[in-house]
């Protein structure tokens, strides 16, 4: 694997180089003015648009860029080792039309806004619950203690999976995202989650749930019944998806609010303000960059694409192109003017983004509401995950004393209400 | 004024239902439409007006 540090972007990029994970944007702001889509041969090679109007045009053009390999870096020899006699892929973002039209069309439901209000709820009490375990030391870890900890128990609630393989699904989707420059633990959890879910569908096949798996389980297609495949590739995808994404959005919020006081303290003073300035801090720490494969031979301004090409849709950069946003470096908590890509564009615009929406808004909101008064602990080091989603992994902070809820209900108890509901 | 959506172009993002629900609906399926025939009371149109300047998809057209 390449290691060397990156010393020319426009032809050498890495997304997993420290100084493109830890400050991206002046990178993005150099090449969007001297070499608007890049280029590098490192991990099998990718090109990177970085302008808002490219990024969007190719994520519109399915006619010339395929999703069938949508990670940033190629996956190590893919499907050879997968148990089960599974083909692995992600349905609907891991596939083009046809089967992304089915596929979408059947997951779409679960995270519609009905459904998604459903979870609300749920998730405010899981929040106060992680806040009741650190609000007392007056110090925590925004990301690892609070952020990380959101969105994969609300994502386990729609596949009907117990609360305490949270910690294990989290370390799985690190693997695949975070890591997946090393072989060895990318490979390793992607059989691990395909062990586990090909057990769960077993389970399900006799004894239903209230759950994705079990409705998948139980749809026809056309007469025929989801394959297992499909069936095991939604539900990996649902867990990859909903976890690292919204987690890093979560944790960028409460970093940029741990560092912009006079943002913290409007939002205290004005809740209301908390979708706008969600969708602000959408835009200018985006988590997801996504891939495509060139499908035939196109150029794109002036860049000779070859079929089988490995494409970026640097849907992060596309969000701080000033041809598209005023100002836009600035963070502007109330902006009125506001087209984010960050939940993609075009077909395969993210099926879970009002999940997602929620979950921010309720994570940021509990928190402030409970710890309005935060700041990076002294002498703080926050660390940040990059390359397929980026956002912080530890954000120490220090704030005054506080107290825990009285008798906060078990969150376990509630996600099976609001499922059934 | 006069709002109307292409649902050629709608992607179902719902920003245009969550800032402006008094004039836009969605389905199941993320896809949105107009409330009635799309006449925007004085009242809320800027509500409209930022509903098409947050649309990712530029899907949403007003007549004014």
């Amino acid at each position: 694997m390449t290691t060397e540090p990156v010393a020319e972007w426009a032809s050498d990029y890495d997304v997993f180089d420290p100084a493109y994970v830890t400050d991206p944007y002046p990178i993005w702001a150099e090449l969007r003015e001297t070499c608007p889509i890049a280029h590098t041969d490192r991990w099998g090679g990718s090109w990177l648009p970085t302008r808002y109007a490219d990024v969007s045009a190719i994520a519109h053009d399915i006619a010339h860029f395929s999703s069938r390999g949508i990670a940033v870096i190629p996956p190590p020899a893919a499907g050879e080792a997968d148990p089960g006699g599974i083909t692995f892929v992600l349905p609907p973002i891991g596939t083009d039309p046809p089967v992304h039209t089915w596929s979408r069309r059947l997951l779409l439901p679960w995270f519609s806004h009905r459904r998604v209000d459903g979870y609300e709820a749920t998730a405010r009490e899981l929040c106060n619950r992680l806040i009741d375990e650190f609000i007392e030391t007056g110090t925590a870890d925004a990301a690892a203690q609070y952020a990380q900890q959101i969105p994969v128990r609300i994502i386990g609630m729609t596949l009907g999976v117990p609360d305490e393989m949270s910690d294990t699904f989290t370390g799985w989707v690190r693997d695949l995202l975070e890591f997946a420059h090393d072989d060895d633990r990318r490979g390793k959890a992607r059989i691990a989650l395909i062990t586990y879910l090909l057990q769960q569908l077993e389970k399900r096949r006799t004894d239903p749930g209230d759950d994705l798996i079990s409705e998948l389980l139980h749809t026809e297609i056309d007469g025929q019944p989801v394959s297992d495949s499909h069936t095991l590739g939604i539900a990996a995808l649902t867990l990859i998806a909903g976890v690292d994404t919204t987690w890093s959005g979560i944790g960028s919020s409460l970093w940029h609010l741990a560092t912009h006081p006079a943002d913290r303290q409007r939002l205290v003073d004005e809740p209301d303000l908390l979708p706008v300035a969600i969708e602000e801090f959408l835009r200018a720490y985006s988590p997801v960059t996504m891939g495509r494969i060139v499908h035939e031979d196109i150029e794109v301004q002036g860049c000779p694409m070859k079929a089988g090409d490995r494409l970026l849709l640097n849907f992060p950069a596309a969000n701080r192109d000033p041809e598209a946003f005023d100002r836009p470096e600035e963070v502007i908590i109330d902006r009125q003017i506001n087209r984010h890509v960050a939940f993609g564009a075009g077909i395969h615009r993210c099926a879970g983004s009002n999940l997602a929406r929620m979950e921010l808004r309720i994570a940021v909101e509990t928190w402030l509401q409970r710890i309005p008064d935060f700041a990076l602990a002294e002498g703080a080091e926050v660390t940040w995950a990059g390359g397929q989603v980026r956002g912080p992994r530890s954000i120490p902070v220090m704030f005054p004393v506080g107290s825990r809820t009285a008798a906060a209900p078990d969150a376990g108890c509630s996600a099976q209400t609001a499922l059934a509901s | 004024m006069k709002v109307s959506i292409d649902p050629a172009l709608c992607q179902g993002h719902s920003r245009c239902f969550a800032l402006a629900p008094e004039l836009f609906d969605v389905d199941d399926y993320g896809m949105a439409s107009v409330i009635g025939d799309g006449t925007v009371p004085p009242a809320l149109q800027h509500k409209a007006r930022l509903a098409m300047s947050n649309c990712p998809e530029f899907a949403i057209t007003i007549e004014e």
